[in-house]
């Protein structure tokens, strides 16, 4: 399980690469809020090729999307499989985040 | 299953084996499976029961091989692919954090239990800790109710709830969560 970033035009976009569990979930919050701290204030985070999230996953995209916005900042998520569309719904965190099918859509939403 | 240890259809056949991508604290994985003969991958799975039993430490990186082993288990009795996929390992995931974190407070001397059986008509898995434990049915908050959508935490007992059939508590030996999951 790793994070990959990389900027394409002024979006940092992460890859979550295996699961975005308790295990690793500080890394992704650190590496996000280190952009964060450069300045950069429209965030991508992509699960193409995510496994599965738990619920320190799903709370830290919270506090990030919280972190995010009270800087004057945006965060998109994309690509979310069935399985994790469900884990979505299911806490109803799909009313939270602006969730695009593809990277394409989320950088153009920007 | 060419290859597994040979037990019998329905005997356990005992083997040990270590978790490749953990620490070096790990005393020993000892895993009971009971596995169908070798060569006998076209006979019937209907009375194969498959079991697990591990004992780790309070280390939150030992989650992800032991979620991947149990779900190996649920994979080889055919169970569905969102089972698999979500069920399983987000459940599971959930049970082994809180008995590392909360139960046992990360304290690397004390361990988790964990006992997993698997056969076609069920996964039941039991997850114990060294806590004091806690009341599951005052535990109950709903983390999708417009004032706690923004909390970060609180979603964890909800996501064991909705992914497994049954969620009960017991501290007849230690504080055990126990999990029950109908194969679909």
């Amino acid at each position: 399980m790793s994070f990959s970033i990389r900027k394409q035009g002024d979006v940092v976009v992460v890859d979550v690469e295996g699961q975005l569990i308790v295990g690793n979930r500080q890394e992704l919050k650190q590496k996000v809020l280190d952009e964060l701290e450069k300045g950069e204030r429209k965030f991508l985070i992509d699960f193409s090729q995510t496994g599965y999230i738990d619920s320190s996953g799903l709370g830290v995209l919270v506090s990030l999307s919280k972190k995010i916005r009270e800087q004057g900042g945006e965060l998109r998520l994309a690509n979310l499989n069935d399985d994790l569309k469900t884990l979505f719904e299911l806490t109803k965190l799909d009313t939270l985040f602006q969730i695009a099918d593809t990277r394409e859509r989320a950088l153009e939403s920007f | 299953m060419r290859g597994e240890a040979r037990g019998g259809r329905d005997g356990a056949a005992r083997r040990r084996s270590t978790l490749a991508s953990t620490p070096a604290q790990v005393q020993r994985v000892e895993e009971n499976a009971s596995v169908p003969i070798p060569g006998d991958e076209a006979l019937p799975v209907e009375h194969v029961r498959l079991a697990i039993e591990l004992d780790i430490p309070s280390d939150v990186r030992y989650i992800e091989d032991i979620v991947a082993m149990v779900t190996r288990q649920c994979a080889q009795l055919a169970y569905a692919p969102r089972q698999l996929a979500l069920n399983v390992p987000v459940a599971l995931t959930e049970a082994l954090s809180n008995a590392i974190l909360y139960g046992n407070g990360e304290r690397l001397d004390r361990h988790v239990h964990v006992r997993a059986e698997v056969d076609r008509e069920r996964l039941v898995v039991e997850v114990s800790d060294e806590g004091a434990g806690f009341d599951l049915e005052s535990s109950e908050i709903d983390p999708t109710s417009p004032e706690n959508l923004l909390r970060e935490d609180g979603r964890g007992l909800f996501l064991m709830r909705r992914l497994m059939d049954s969620v009960e508590r017991f501290d007849d030996r230690g504080n055990v969560i126990r999990m029950t999951l109908r194969r679909s």
